[in-house]
């Protein structure tokens, strides 16, 4: 963007610059976004930035699972209905949400906030495993299931924290791999057929 | 270099990242391309026929077509998938070494069949050897060949005298060995021990089959270690990330 010659008010070009920063936002969507806003009620832009505001002040991870929460500790680790001898380990807190809206799952999580990428210089020391070892190590946990992606990176985060767990005494378990629904066998890759092939269940 | 619209490769996956809602892009290591990146369309999505095909490490079969930035995947069929190797904490460690150490040493586009041959049967190692830590070793002789950065085992840097039994120093910068004499003149080298320099030699010369008969003590496998992060460090100008994760291994005690 040139800026030697203004061709915008200077907080206009300040909130484009702004949402320009943000993933996925182009310079066009930049300026769609704040000549929406300019056009739209007061009470919008306010809202916008009251919610971008409590977004980081009002969050914390919560002490126990690491999930994103308003309240430490967090509503899944309190809520009263929940199996408190199972965690479920996932990568990041957005898995949680795909997880829950299952419904099957009442158990506890832990967020690990990222899994094991050597190329990106990700190793478990930057990731949440402390803190899972120390639940773990507070006794009462009965099984802990695996809900790393499946993917290199997936797998080597879960293999690595189940030998790092094992000695511990505690069950540890993996999702099953295999098929997606609406997936076509013929296209399914070596990896995945095998794994699917190995889960199989009795009907 | 100029494609037609579509076209077919073979390739090993170096690397990926995330673009967008959906979508990868993907480091692809060819025999007659290169390296090139390209983008897979919809593969963070469950039902993807391509993202599994896309693997890290994965060998494949792959079909692009021109795109206006990135070229486009359009198919990828899985020619191995070294199903052993990602089942074992230090093979993967392993294999993803050679990955960053191709992705480092070479530029988009510029055609290098016998570095992706070496891939290939490096991987090949990491998913059937036991002996993988020497076979990174032999990996890295081989790779520095390719490059013409094979380091000078025979004369001394600075005399050009052939190097005497005992222990020299090795020279990072310079690519090779210096004598004693000569070394005393240089501010940054590293003691060489005579074993050391002995299986540099053996495995400059030997092909793999010989090279894996090789018995070696903790000591001069940790000196060779060390001695080849420090010259690929200075030949790739930064450090290799994954030896980090290697060292980690190690001090879990998970390499095997």
């Amino acid at each position: 963007m040139n800026e030697s010659i203004p061709s915008a008010a200077a907080p206009v070009a300040r909130l484009i610059q702004e949402f320009h920063k943000l993933p996925g936002i182009g310079p066009k969507s930049a300026q769609r976004l704040t000549y929406h806003l300019l056009r739209a009620p007061s009470d919008e832009a306010r809202a916008l930035a009251e919610a971008i505001l409590e977004l980081k002040e009002r969050t914390v991870l919560c002490s126990r699972c690491q999930n994103i929460t308003e309240a430490d500790p967090c509503l899944i680790c309190t809520a009263p209905g929940r199996d408190p001898s199972a965690i479920c380990v996932v990568e990041e807190p957005l898995d949680i949400l795909a997880l829950e809206r299952t419904g099957s799952y009442h158990g506890l999580y832990h967020v690990l906030h990222g899994a094991i990428s050597p190329l990106n210089g990700v190793g478990p020391e930057e990731l949440k495993i402390a803190s899972l070892l120390s639940r773990l190590r507070s006794g009462g946990i009965g099984e802990v299931i695996l809900a790393t992606n499946p993917n290199l990176e997936g797998e080597a985060t879960a293999m690595y924290l189940q030998r790092l767990i094992a000695p511990l005494g505690v069950r540890v378990t993996r999702l099953a791999r295999g098929l997606p629904m609406g997936g076509d066998l013929e296209y399914a890759d070596e990896v995945t057929l095998t794994r699917a092939l190995e889960g199989r269940q009795e009907l | 270099m100029p494609h037609p619209r579509s076209y077919k490769t073979e390739a090993i996956i170096l690397r990926h990242y995330k673009l967008g809602e959906a979508d990868r892009i993907i480091t692809l290591f060819t025999p007659y391309l290169g390296k090139l990146r390209a983008v897979a369309k919809g593969a963070r999505r469950p039902k993807s026929k391509l993202a599994g095909h896309l693997e890290l490490l994965t060998h494949c079969q792959v079909m692009l077509a021109q795109g206006r930035n990135l070229d486009i995947i359009t198919q990828a069929q899985t020619i191995e998938s070294y199903l052993p190797l990602r089942e074992d904490l230090q093979r993967v460690g392993c294999g993803l070494y050679l990955a960053e150490l191709v992705d480092g040493f070479t530029e988009e586009g510029v055609e290098n069949q016998a570095l992706f041959g070496l891939l290939h049967f490096g991987l090949g190692l990491m998913t059937t050897e036991a002996k993988t830590e020497l076979a990174m070793r032999y990996f890295e002789q081989r790779l520095l060949q390719n490059l013409g950065y094979a380091p000078e085992l025979y004369r001394c840097l600075g005399c050009q005298r052939s190097l005497e039994p005992g222990v020299n120093f090795f020279s990072a910068s310079g690519g090779g060995v210096l004598c004693p004499t000569c070394a005393d003149t240089e501010a940054v080298v590293r003691p060489l021990s005579l074993s050391a320099l002995k299986v540099l030699r053996y495995m400059e010369r030997e092909d793999w089959t010989a090279v894996r008969r090789l018995r070696w003590e903790p000591e001069l496998a940790r000196e060779l270690e060390r001695l080849m992060r420090e010259y690929l460090s200075y030949r790739l100008e930064r450090e290799v990330k994954v030896t980090s994760f290697l060292d980690q291994l190690r001090q879990a005690g998970f390499t095997r």
